[in-house]
């Protein structure tokens, strides 16, 4: 299991790879497109990633959330949610770069494979912006009334937030 | 969104000057600007190679054959709207796309169903509201940018969070659709 995983990234791109071939695919066009995509998705996210990095910079710096963690800390604690990961729950719903960049600050500090690291990371990969999704769908879809969609969204949110928590203490706590 | 740059802005920088964190603040908001642009180089060619997966996918037409396997659960979810052929081959189509993480193609199949609900009324605006709940929860199989951040920051295996991702994502979309319904409930 441990190896399948740790050799994921190139057993994917063998199985997509057999996969697309066996349906007439082009492979060597497919994917340089697909990363020129990809290229273009960077640039399109490095503008936000700018200031929000800023953002995130300052706000580490002021000691705002270690003042808001330190408070928390008996609760985060009992409910057993690292302290370091309090600004990206509070940015996960309104922003999604704002969480990207909250996100791989905990990462870049303390480390991808350190407990914080790793469940900031499942928080990201298992949410979705949800305040913003919302905003989208229902603007466009020209309904006003949200009705119950938000406060169930936000409770999925944080069964989200602590069972990426309880998991990763679990797995590597 | 303006407003909470703002309040985070404001407050931090009043908080900085409070406690005497003046000089490391201000070099902090240079630090992170220039910490973005060394980020996004780095994970730039892990985000291209997953792009180019995706490209693999999206050609092969896997997301069609996904689509028609989730019908079943669809009806499940969806009674009413269901019932209408454009909206559940919209849902359909916007349901596999998550899946696959092809979120561009996610986007609009899942407009075209939310506005095929919103015409319908009555218990298909209901299930609009479920059918956001849905989009809100992160339903990804393959977490592919944070997959590259843990790669650019020299994770010894950057997808070992699989499965952790996985159960947290499905406790997740089960706790939204568990609420939906019971909001939904309590709101009649």
């Amino acid at each position: 299991m441990k190896a399948l995983l740790d050799l994921f990234p190139a057993l994917l791109l063998c199985i997509l790879c057999l996969c697309a071939r066996g349906r007439g695919v082009e492979l060597y066009a497919a994917l340089t497109a697909g990363a020129k995509k990809g290229l273009r998705l960077t640039a399109e996210l490095l503008p936000a990633l700018t200031v929000l990095f800023a953002l995130i910079w300052l706000l580490r710096a002021s000691g705002l959330p270690e003042l808001l963690g330190r408070l928390l800390a008996p609760l985060l604690s009992r409910l057993g949610v690292p302290e370091d990961t309090v600004l990206l729950m509070l940015l996960r719903p309104l922003s999604g770069s704002g969480a990207l960049a909250a996100a791989s600050e905990i990462i870049g500090r303390s480390g991808a494979d350190s407990l914080a690291g790793r469940t900031a990371a499942v928080m990201l990969g298992s949410s979705e912006t949800t305040l913003y999704v919302t905003a989208v769908y229902f603007s466009a879809a020209g309904v006003k009334n949200t009705r119950w969609t938000i406060p169930a969204a936000l409770c999925a949110d944080l069964v989200c937030f602590l069972s990426s928590a309880w998991i990763c203490r679990l797995l590597w706590g | 969104m303006d407003i909470a740059l703002l309040l985070l802005l404001c407050l931090s920088t009043l908080f900085a000057l409070l406690t005497g964190r003046a000089a490391e603040a201000g070099s902090a908001v240079l630090d992170g600007a220039r910490a973005a642009v060394s980020f996004a180089l780095e994970l730039c060619g892990a985000l291209c190679l997953w792009s180019a997966a995706m490209e693999l996918l999206e050609r092969g037409g896997w997301s069609a054959r996904l689509a028609s396997a989730l019908r079943p659960l669809l009806r499940r979810l969806f009674p009413v709207s269901t019932g209408h052929g454009e909206i559940l081959e919209a849902l359909s189509e916007n349901l596999s796309a998550n899946l696959l993480g092809l979120g561009n193609a996610a986007t609009p199949a899942g407009i075209r169903a939310a506005r095929g609900m919103a015409r319908l009324g009555g218990e298909g605006r209901d299930e609009l509201c479920t059918l956001v709940v849905l989009n809100t929860a992160s339903l990804q199989l393959l977490p592919t940018t944070i997959a590259s951040v843990r790669a650019s920051f020299g994770a010894s295996s950057p997808f070992d969070i699989l499965p952790a991702v996985w159960i947290s994502s499905l406790l997740s979309v089960c706790a939204g659709l568990g609420a939906a319904r019971l909001l939904r409930a309590l709101c009649r």
